[in-house]
């Protein structure tokens, strides 16, 4: 694709430029404000240089939140992104079954955050929920207000339901995309399914595959709404991930400078995680196509 | 003989989905007593006494009216931003284009929980808080970005032709942009309002720090089922029953367009 210079360019980016710089700018700023500044109240603040970071840094609680948070977002991610894959595999091509499966699929994640917290805070209890009376009838103990293994397990459970769905509907439009007679010609060549996957449907799936990954690893890495609403971030703090720990400190605890501090390192470990992620994925696809291709390369 | 198998594990897939929010159907229709005395698979004398609790109650409803009128808003808004910007990013290169692209798309990325107290003195200061106007600006933050983003796929994806053959015949480029280009992105224009509504109706966090009264989300509202005498089962789960009709409702307006939609956009 060849893009020209223009001047008008300038204009039609600015509104987006203001938006953002209103929504998101200002606020940036006034976090790196808080950062490095002990704030007693209005008017009555010292500047304090790097102190909030050092003892940020050494949070012991921060640390521990961070692992839950790794180890959240890896098993997520090595679930939902298979799983949505194989849904979208095995979703039907025509018939009126499409329309069903597709409006059936999107439903979760068209339900607000605190609503799926609420869904699943239902289900899960053992005394009016089915997921857990059914658990209870088969004679597991099963607490997910005590037992963090528990709380652990309802959490992914969550997660899955909420947002495989997303994954799938990305793979189900990447595998249309792919020609038909590309399938049957590996089909008739005798290729099994599995090979037709691997050769054919997953190296096309590379691109939509990328966004569905940091979809997933960006949305997952912030998740706050739903654990709050499911399990508080307990029992104790074993299910507390970084932006809970984060409200804890800034709202809870009115902390604005470690709190602030915190917030930006947590904004910068989410940019190198994506920035890695992205390099990653496309680096190969960077090396076969030409330079300066502005559409389906950079996808 | 493996398509029979596949189709029966999706079907068991989609019953995962359905089962939870069918049991929060089936809590809706019972009152907390009965909830919490006998364990039904089925209500036994199903009544929307909970229903009727929320839709005659205006501190009730006025909930779902504020969610919506934000979202309206936020995703009016996002569209109007994004479209030339994406339009931009699509067919002109310009200083710095590439960085700024990425850049725009780090915003999607930001916890919300880090701008929650800036957000609040930013709005403070311009007196905005409690007004629906202060969450469709925040829910910018994330779908502008993503609005872009999704655009400038579909624009992409129209060949550069149309444009110039505008221009030689003497469309002057509102005329061409608002004419012409508009109308062949359709599909896409549909597929970015889709998701900004998404994402908008979903977010909550910030919509609750933001808003005190006026504008108070649905969300919020729901916090009122929590009393003295505990949670009142049977009225949260009509009240999250009716959170997820609007969003089914789209769902199925755009059901055609989605799996096109998403796999010309990006998203």
């Amino acid at each position: 694709m060849n893009r020209t210079e223009h001047p008008r360019a300038w204009l039609l980016v600015a509104p987006v430029l203001a938006v953002v710089a209103f929504s998101a700018l200002i606020p940036l700023m006034t976090v790196v404000n808080y950062s490095v500044q002990d704030i007693f109240g209005p008017g009555q603040r010292v500047f304090v240089g790097s102190e909030w970071f050092r003892e940020i840094l050494r949070d012991e609680r921060l640390h521990a939140a961070f692992g839950r948070q790794l180890l959240f977002t890896a098993s997520i991610l090595a679930i939902e992104l298979p799983l949505g894959v194989a849904i979208a595999l095995s979703m039907p091509t025509r018939g009126p079954g499409v329309s069903l499966t597709l409006v059936t699929l999107a439903l979760p994640l068209l339900v607000p955050w605190n609503v799926v917290g609420t869904i699943w805070l239902i289900f899960g209890r053992a005394d009016i929920g089915l997921g857990g009376a059914l658990l209870h009838g088969l004679g597991l103990e099963w607490n997910y207000a005590q037992n963090a293994a528990d709380a652990w397990a309802l959490l992914l459970v969550m997660d899955v339901w909420h947002w495989t769905s997303l994954v799938a509907l990305l793979a189900y439009a990447g595998l249309r995309a792919i020609p038909e007679p590309l399938r049957q010609a590996a089909q008739i060549d005798g290729a099994s399914p599995w090979a037709i996957f691997r050769h054919v449907q997953l190296p096309k799936l590379r691109g939509v595959l990328t966004i569905a990954l940091l979809l997933r690893l960006m949305d997952s890495f912030v998740i706050y709404t739903e654990p709050f609403v499911l399990t508080g971030g307990g029992p104790g703090n074993a299910t507390t991930f970084l932006s809970q720990y984060l409200a804890q400190r800034a709202v809870g605890q009115f902390d604005l400078g470690p709190a602030a501090a915190f917030s930006l390192i947590y904004f910068l470990i989410i940019l190198a995680l994506c920035f890695g992620f992205f390099t990653a994925l496309t680096a190969h696809e960077l090396h076969d196509a030409p330079e300066g291709e502005g559409g389906e390369g950079e996808a | 003989m493996t398509l029979r198998k596949r189709h029966v594990g999706l079907a068991l897939y989609l019953g995962f989905l359905l089962v939870p929010i069918g049991w929060m159907l089936n809590m809706s229709l019972r009152p907390t007593a009965d909830i919490l005395s006998t364990f039904r698979l089925l209500p036994m004398d199903p009544s929307l006494e909970n229903y009727r609790t929320i839709l005659g109650d205006p501190s009730w409803y006025s909930g779902y009216l504020n969610s919506l009128t934000y979202v309206g808003m936020n995703t009016a808004l996002s569209l109007l931003v994004a479209l030339p910007a994406a339009y931009a990013f699509s067919r002109y290169r310009f200083l710095g284009d590439r960085h700024l692209f990425f850049w725009l798309l780090t915003n999607r990325m930001a916890p919300p929980a880090v701008f929650l107290l800036p957000f609040f003195q930013l709005y403070s200061t311009f007196g905005l808080i409690d007004t629906h106007l202060a969450v469709a600006l925040a829910h910018c933050l994330f779908n502008v970005p993503l609005a872009v983003w999704i655009l400038e796929g579909f624009m992409s994806s129209v060949p550069r032709e149309i444009d110039e053959m505008a221009h030689l015949d003497g469309y002057s480029f509102p005329r061409f942009f608002l004419t012409l280009f508009l109308p062949t992105i359709g599909p896409g224009v549909g597929v970015t309002a889709f998701f900004c509504f998404m994402f908008s109706w979903v977010e909550l966090l910030l919509a609750r720090t933001l808003t005190t009264v006026q504008a108070k989300p649905i969300a919020a509202v729901m916090t009122r089922t929590v009393s003295a005498t505990g949670l009142d089962w049977g009225l949260l789960a009509a009240a999250g029953m009716l959170t997820i009709v609007p969003g089914a409702l789209v769902i199925w307006f755009v059901r055609r367009h989605l799996a096109k939609g998403l796999a010309l956009g990006r998203v």
